[in-house]
C-alpha cells in the first residue's frame, strides 16, 4: 500500500481556517471525533483542544495518524512478513534449504511462508547462476509479483558471474531491479539471513524504492491478460512460440 | 521445408521443432485422433516448469496428456547452462577442479574426484594410500549428503513436510565435517591432483564417529515414517517401473538401475580409489518401480556408514597429497628454506603443471550413477578438452518412458525419484 502525502486544498477567504469543499457542520463531527480518538476524551467535546482548529486539526491529525504511523506500521508488518519465492536455480538453493532448515530456521522472523506461485509472493530469492536461456523466464516471474516486492541476488553468479565469468551467464543486475547481494559461492545460510535482515531494515527505514524506474520495474505487474490492454514485460504474443 | 530436407534431419532437431506452446487448435492434427465411436478424444498440451517446485530446478517438461494419463513428456533443458565445460579449457589442470565442481551441486566432491583421477591417469600420478582413503571417506560422506537432499524433497513432493526438516538437520552435520576439513560447506576443493589438500584436523575423526553412530539410528526413523504413510506408499508402489533391459539400453546407471534388479555399481565393477578394501553390499531392487528406487537409496546410505567406518578403522599412515613436487605444491614451511620448493611453487602457481598428450575416461559411481570424466591434453597446462558424462542428463531420457501411460500425479513421484540435478544436466 502507498500513502501519498498531498498538500491540501487551499483554505477559502469566505470561512477561514476550512476547506472550501468540505461542509462546516461535517467537519466539526469528524473534527470531534479525531480529536477524542487522540486524546482519550469523551464524544461530547468536554476536552476538546482550544488551540487546534478546523483545517489545523485535519492536517494534525492526517499527519499523525493516518500517514506517519501508519507507513511506519505497514513498514514493520511488511518487514517482518517476506513472502519469498520459492525457487532455487543451481548450488545456492541447497543453501538457501538450510537457512530454512532446523538450524537457522527462517521461521524465527516470520519468512517460512515459501510461496510457489509468483502472485503470491513479494520476494525473490535468486539463488544460483542465471544464464541467459533463464533471464527472461526470472524477468516473468519478478513482473509476475505484485508490489510492493524485493529482490535479493544470492551468491557471486548472479551478482557478477561469480568464477565462471563466460558466455553463458548474465548478471541479474542487468536485466531486474536487485535491493541487496549475497555475496559468496555459495554464500552461507547465515550470510543468507544477514541479506534478508539487511532488506528488513531497508524496508522499515526507507520503502521508497524509486531508484527501480531505471529497470522499468514500475508498474509491471500482469493483472489480467486483456487483449485490449498493452502487454506487459516479457509477456508473449498471442501466437508467439518463440519462448518454446 | 521440403521432404527430403525433413530426412535429413535428426530425431532430435525434428522433436525440437516439433515443440510448440501454440493453442491446441491451432496444432497438427496428430495431437488429435479419432476414437472408436466417432468421437474425438483431445490431447492436452501442459507447459511444466521451468519455474516448478516438483522439478528439482528449473527442468521443463512438455506433457501431453489424454485426461489425466501422460501419453508424452519432452524434456527442455538448458535453463542453467553455464558453459562449465568451455571454461574448463580456458584454465590450468588445478584451476579447473573448483569449476568442474559447481556441475552436479549435490555431488561435488564425485566431480572433483572424477576429474582429478582423470588427470591423475593421464599424468600417471601416484595418490598415497592414506589419500585414496580420505577421499573415500568425503565421498561417501558427501553420498550421504546427496541421498539426503534427495529424501527430503522427494518427500516434500509427496507432501510430507517433516522429512525434509529431518534430512537438513543430518546434512548440516555433514557440511559441518566438509567445513571442519576443507573450510567451506560446499564447493570444497578438497581433492587435489595428487591427493587431498590437508590431512583430516584434529577432533574430525570423533565427531566423525559420532556421526555415523547416529546416522544409521537417523535413517532408521526415516524409514519407519515414510514405509509407514499409506500416502507414501500407494504413491510409490507400482508407479513408474522399467525394466533393467530398456534402462541398460537407454544408458541409466546408479540407483536406478539397481532398483531394476542390475547390481551394476563401478565401486564393485571397476574399483578405484582402494574400494576394493572395504566390505559393503550392493542394494538391488526387483520389480524397478518407484518404490524400489526409494527403497535402494535409503539402504545406501548404510552402505555408506559402514564403508566410512572401515575407512576410518584402517586409515593408513604416510602423506595426503604426492611427494612429487611437479603436481603438488610444497609444503609451507618448506618455501622458507628451500629454493627449490619456492621454484617449484612459482612454476604451479604462475602456469600450472603440464600433462603428457593423450586422452582419458574416467568413470565412477556417482550418487545418480556412473559420472564419467573425459580429459584430453595436448600437452600443454591447460586442457584441450573436459567433458563430463553426467548420470542425470543420461537418466533423464529414461523418464517418458517411465511416466508414459501412467497418471500426471505418479510423473511427480517418477522425477522425484529420478533424482535429477539440473546444475548437471546443462553444465
Amino acid at each position: 500500500m502507498e500513502v501519498r502525502r498531498e498538500p491540501l486544498p487551499p483554505t477559502s477567504a469566505a470561512t477561514p481556517g476550512v476547506p472550501e469543499h468540505v461542509d462546516p457542520q461535517a467537519l466539526g463531527v469528524r473534527e470531534l471525533n479525531a480529536s477524542q480518538l487522540l486524546r482519550g476524551g469523551d464524544l461530547l467535546g468536554a476536552n476538546r483542544p482550544a488551540h487546534l482548529e478546523a483545517a489545523d486539526l485535519e492536517r494534525y491529525v492526517q499527519e499523525r495518524t493516518l500517514t506517519t504511523t501508519l507507513d511506519r506500521a505497514v513498514a514493520w508488518a511488511r518487514s517482518n512478513s517476506f513472502f519469498p519465492l520459492s525457487f532455487g536455480l543451481a548450488c545456492c538453493a541447497m543453501e538457501q534449504f538450510h537457512a530454512a532448515g532446523p538450524r537457522l530456521d527462517i521461521a524465527r522472523f516470520g519468512y517460512e511462508a515459501f510461496r510457489a506461485s509468483p502472485r503470491q509472493a513479494d520476494l525473490i530469492i535468486l539463488a544460483g547462476r542465471v544464464s541467459i536461456k533463464m533471464a527472461p523466464i526470472i524477468r516473468r516471474l519478478y513482473d509476475q509479483m505484485l508490489e510492493p516486492k524485493w529482490a535479493i541476488s544470492m551468491g557471486a553468479c548472479c551478482s557478477s558471474m561469480g568464477v565462471f565469468n563466460n558466455y553463458a551467464l548474465v548478471p541479474a543486475d542487468k536485466f531486474m531491479p536487485i535491493d541487496v547481494h549475497v555475496p559468496g559461492c555459495p554464500p552461507r545460510p547465515e550470510a543468507l539471513m544477514h541479506g534478508v535482515l539487511k532488506l528488513r531494515q531497508m524496508v522499515q527505514n526507507d520503502p521508497d524504492a524509486g531508484w527501480r524506474e531505471r529497470y522499468h520495474a514500475r508498474g509491471t505487474e500482469e493483472i489480467l491478460p486483456s487483449p485490449h490492454a498493452a502487454a506487459a514485460v516479457n509477456v508473449p504474443l498471442e501466437g508467439d512460440t518463440a519462448g518454446a | 521445408m521440403s521432404a527430403g530436407e525433413e530426412s535429413t534431419l535428426s530425431a532430435y532437431r525434428r522433436r525440437e521443432q516439433s515443440t510448440t506452446i501454440a493453442p491446441l487448435e491451432e496444432q497438427p492434427r496428430a495431437h488429435t485422433e479419432a476414437a472408436g465411436d466417432g468421437t474425438r478424444r483431445e490431447l492436452l498440451t501442459l507447459n511444466f516448469g521451468p519455474h516448478h517446485p516438483a522439478t528439482h530446478g528449473v527442468l521443463r517438461l512438455l506433457v501431453t496428456l489424454e485426461g489425466e494419463v501422460v501419453r508424452d513428456i519432452k524434456p527442455i533443458i538448458g535453463y542453467v547452462h553455464t558453459g562449465i565445460e568451455k571454461t574448463a579449457e580456458d584454465k590450468s589442470y588445478w584451476k579447473v577442479i573448483p569449476v568442474v565442481e559447481r556441475m552436479d551441486y549435490l555431488a561435488y566432491y564425485f566431480n572433483a574426484m572424477a576429474f582429478c583421477s582423470a588427470v591423475e591417469t593421464l599424468a600417471e600420478v601416484e595418490v598415497p594410500r592414506r589419500a585414496q582413503y580420505l577421499r573415500v571417506i568425503h565421498l561417501e560422506l558427501n553420498r550421504i549428503a546427496s541421498h539426503l537432499i534427495w529424501l527430503g524433497t522427494s518427500a516434500l513432493d509427496l507432501g510430507a513436510v517433516s522429512i525434509f526438516l529431518y534430512c537438513l538437520r543430518e546434512r548440516e552435520r555433514i557440511l559441518d565435517l566438509f567445513e571442519m576439513s576443507s573450510g567451506q560447506r560446499m564447493h570444497t576443493r578438497y581433492f587435489q591432483v595428487g591427493g587431498v589438500i590437508e590431512d583430516i584436523p584434529p577432533g574430525f575423526a570423533r565427531k566423525l564417529r559420532d556421526f555415523l553412530k547416529d546416522m544409521p539410528k537417523r535413517a532408521d526413523e526415516y524409514g519407519a515414517i515414510l514405509n509407514a504413510n499409506e500416502i507414501v506408499l500407494q504413491r510409490l508402489r507400482g508407479t513408474g517401473p522399467l525394466d533393467a533391459d530398456t534402462l541398460l539400453a537407454l544408458g541409466v546407471t546408479g540407483p536406478l538401475l539397481r532398483a531394476a534388479g542390475n547390481p551394476w555399481d563401478l565401486r564393485k565393477a571397476e574399483p578405484y580409489s582402494s574400494y576394493e578394501d572395504f566390505q559393503f553390499k550392493i542394494p538391488v531392487g526387483t520389480v524397478g518401480d518407484n518404490y524400489d528406487r526409494f527403497a535402494c537409496r535409503m539402504a545406501e546410505m548404510y552402505e555408506s556408514v559402514k564403508i566410512i567406518e572401515q575407512a576410518l578403522d584402517g586409515l593408513p599412515g604416510g602423506p595426503h597429497i604426492t611427494e612429487d613436487r611437479k603436481f603438488a605444491l610444497p609444503p609451507r614451511h618448506e618455501l622458507a628454506t628451500s629454493m627449490e620448493a619456492l621454484i617449484h611453487h612459482f612454476k604451479l602457481v604462475t602456469e600450472g603443471f603440464r600433462v603428457p598428450p593423450g586422452e582419458v575416461y574416467y568413470p565412477i559411481e556417482s550418487p545418480r550413477g556412473e559420472l564419467g570424466c573425459y580429459v584430453r591434453s595436448d600437452g600443454s597446462s591447460k586442457p584441450a578438452r573436459v567433458h563430463m558424462r553426467d548420470p542425470s542428463f543420461v537418466n533423464l531420457q529414461a523418464l517418458s518412458h517411465m511416466a508414459q501411460g501412467g497418471y500426471i500425479a505418479d510423473m511427480i513421484a517418477t522425477v522425484a525419484m529420478l533424482d535429477p540435478i539440473l546444475g548437471g544436466i546443462d553444465r
